[in-house]
């Protein structure tokens, strides 16, 4: 018998199209018009697709956001000497990057970090706008702004990254490139310039909560498909009152570590350690370079990481003779 | 097709047959891998080189098949060596002999001077290497024996490093008329950018197919630039400008890329598995050892290769520069921590050891080395 799941969706159970609230006759006012069904996206959620609200701060976002993308992309293709089959071979290679050491603050030539500066100008408006909307939507449905806050949080780590930090440090080279392997690049040598970042604290609250909120969407999204035959996911009915399926997830976390989080409070710990990962990662790279030169010194300063003293266990050190078997 | 008793009994008796499949096809697999296992064994398994106290990450793996194979250039290298022949007195020498004689090797006695020719013809794969002395392999080939000939006499405390090795032209060459691992100068990597944008995010082999700054070896092993990568305090004075820099950085990775791979040994051989510098100076021997070699590269680029530019043709020139094929790690390394696995080239050719006058063992002697 087929039955009905939450992803990869056998049977799709669609009614008449969901038109969406219209209280106020305001809400409706910058929605896009045409609804429709999609097969495809039934299979993992909700099969309707639309009514859209876009909103002013919407499609500003995306307009800016777009020419973002499209500076990025024509940099790209111009560094290839604008070769379709090039820039596909060098697509993950290639970036946008910003301006060299050498121009501080101030604008740097178009082709080296100019178009980048611009391009990043673009990406903020866009990203903030997109930040305004989502409170405004929250706000029109009389909900409340964690949402808003939340991608914040996110937000937050973006500006430290792009804005904050250059700012501090005196100069645009600071900022991250746009570009798949160069990012990467970028990545890394943050770390290693700044004595290894795994030895900064905030770095490491990051990971925790980062780790915590894989460990928790699990542990949640296991719970609530696990009682979902006791009707668990339909969970704001349960927060008001608990049935059977409420009681045996609550149950099964109390018998196995003894405390169980309750209906509501299992999203605050979701919302807390989402936001908080970002939150304190950003702080880390605030620190990093402003405050902090080299983690690895400022971590054995702080007995955060041991010092180790005197040679460094040159007696240890293999023999290349024995290890490729050639000893006599 | 099937018969109707079958259809009928089959349309009655409804079976998941899915679940058991997968489930049989499951064990199945996991019986045939796990027999494989046991009887043919781990085909990929590793062994690893420690290189610093227990419980710190130290070591330098690598698959067991691979070390079970020596270096298959070694065999090329023993096909083309013989032993020096000890002079008595009294021998004719090259330099009268002989004509288009590399500078230094003229005393020799004619004997060891042609005994060294065939080798040196081998080695390059230059047939009439030496014959004509208007050719440009002639004036090239003359400063490479000075060029070989300084890196044994000067350069012992990287290339002798852990025991006497020392460098022919076979430890580049291997019997190619230009080696297989020289490079050339790429930057500008991309069109149409400038500065910092200009010298990375391209496929380039001198970058080892990374995205990262393809101007490291151009910097480090040619331009003498220093190595700036930490502060070696939690907290320093200067800031920009003076401090080491993100892109010092990213372009110090570069080199480092190159540098493992040119060896076939990853960032522990030569530093700590807790952060790549530390004030107290925690890093392995070898670390200096490479921090020679870098000196030396510097030095064979500067004084020798770049040099050549003029004398060679242009189809042996860089692609984008016009510039003379350069040496770095990877040209005597080609991926072993030691060039030839530690094979020592030197013993048998005591010409190439030194600008002085050669040292001859006795016969007895050179038994003894050869054993």
């Amino acid at each position: 018998m087929p039955e009905y799941q939450n992803i990869f969706t056998q049977v799709q159970v669609r009614g008449l199209p969901e038109p969406g609230l219209d209280d106020y006759g305001t809400l409706a006012a910058e929605r896009t018009k045409p609804f429709g069904f999609s097969k495809l996206l039934g299979w993992f959620g909700n099969a309707q697709l639309g009514p859209y609200h876009l909103g002013i701060t919407g499609v500003v976002s995306i307009a800016s956001g777009l020419i973002w993308f499209v500076i990025i992309g024509m940099n790209m293709l111009a560094q290839v000497g604008w070769s379709i089959p090039e820039f596909i071979r060098q697509l993950f290679w290639l970036a946008l990057e910003p301006p060299g050491p050498e121009y501080g603050l101030s604008f740097p030539p178009l082709n080296d970090g100019g178009w980048y500066l611009i391009a990043s100008f673009f990406l903020l408006v866009s990203v903030m706008l997109w930040w305004l909307r989502s409170y405004q939507l929250a706000q029109e449905h009389k909900m409340g702004k964690h949402i808003f806050w939340a991608f914040g949080s996110a937000i937050w780590l973006f500006l430290v990254l792009g804005l904050f930090r250059p700012v501090l440090m005196g100069s645009w080279s600071e900022a991250v490139p746009y570009g798949i392997f160069p990012h990467l690049d970028w990545t890394t040598a943050f770390s290693i310039r700044y004595g290894n970042l795994y030895y900064n604290p905030f770095h490491a609250l990051s990971i925790v909560f980062l780790y915590g909120s894989v460990l928790l969407f699990a542990m949640h999204g296991g719970t609530i498909l696990a009682v979902s035959r006791f009707g668990g996911d339909r969970e704001l009915e349960q927060i008001y009152d608990r049935g059977t399926a409420s009681e045996r997830a609550a149950l099964f976390w109390r018998w196995t570590m003894g405390f169980n989080a309750t209906m509501e409070g299992i999203h605050r710990w979701a919302w807390w350690f989402a936001v908080l990962t970002p939150i304190t990662g950003g702080i880390g790279i605030l620190l990093t370079g402003t405050v902090v030169d080299n983690w690895f010194i400022w971590a054995q300063e702080h007995n955060f990481a041991p010092a180790y003293d005197g040679s460094y266990g040159y007696e240890a050190y293999g023999s290349y003779e024995a290890f490729i078997g050639q000893e006599n | 097709m099937l018969p109707k008793w079958f259809n009928k009994w089959n349309a009655e008796n409804p079976t998941n047959i899915y679940g058991p499949a997968v489930l049989l096809g499951g064990i199945g697999g996991a019986v045939v891998v796990a027999t494989l296992l046991v009887t043919w064994g781990q085909p990929y398994a590793t062994d690893s080189l420690q290189t610093g106290p227990r419980g710190t990450g130290m070591s330098v793996p690598e698959f067991e098949y691979e070390l079970a194979t020596p270096d298959p250039a070694i065999e090329g290298w023993f096909a083309s060596t013989s032993d020096p022949i000890p002079p008595q007195g009294g021998e004719t020498t090259a330099a009268e002999a002989r004509e288009n004689v590399p500078p230094g090797l003229g005393d020799l006695t004619v004997e060891n001077y042609d005994r060294l020719l065939a080798a040196m013809r081998e080695w390059t794969g230059i047939p009439d290497l030496f014959e004509d002395a208007a050719s440009y392999q002639t004036a090239v080939g003359h400063t490479m024996v000075s060029m070989t000939q300084n890196l044994n006499e000067n350069w012992g405390a990287h290339v002798n490093a852990n025991k006497e090795v020392g460098v022919t032209c076979y430890t580049c060459h291997r019997g190619q008329p230009v080696p297989d691992n020289i490079w050339f100068q790429e930057t500008p990597t991309v069109e149409s950018m400038a500065g910092w944008s200009a010298n990375q995010n391209r496929v380039t082999p001198v970058s080892q197919f990374t995205s990262l700054p393809s101007d490291a070896l151009q910097k480090y092993l040619v331009e003498n630039e220093q190595i700036t990568v930490h502060d070696l305090e939690s907290r320093v004075d200067n800031q920009i400008p003076g401090d080491p820099l993100i892109q010092h950085t990213e372009r110090t990775y570069s080199l480092m890329n190159y540098f493992s791979n040119s060896l076939g040994a990853n960032c522990l051989f030569c530093h700590n598995s807790r952060a790549f510098y530390a004030a107290s100076g925690q890093v392995t021997l070898q670390w200096s050892t490479a921090n020679l070699g870098i000196d030396m590269v510097q030095e064979l680029n500067n004084q020798y290769l770049i040099p050549i530019a003029g004398l060679l043709p242009e189809k042996r020139l860089g692609p984008v520069h016009q510039d003379a094929p350069k040496a770095a790690c990877k040209t005597c390394h080609q991926g072993y921590q030691q060039p030839l696995q530690g094979t020592n080239v030197i013993a048998d050719w005591p010409e190439l050891a030194t600008t002085g006058d050669p040292v001859y063992a006795e016969p007895s002697e050179q038994a003894a080395v050869t054993d």
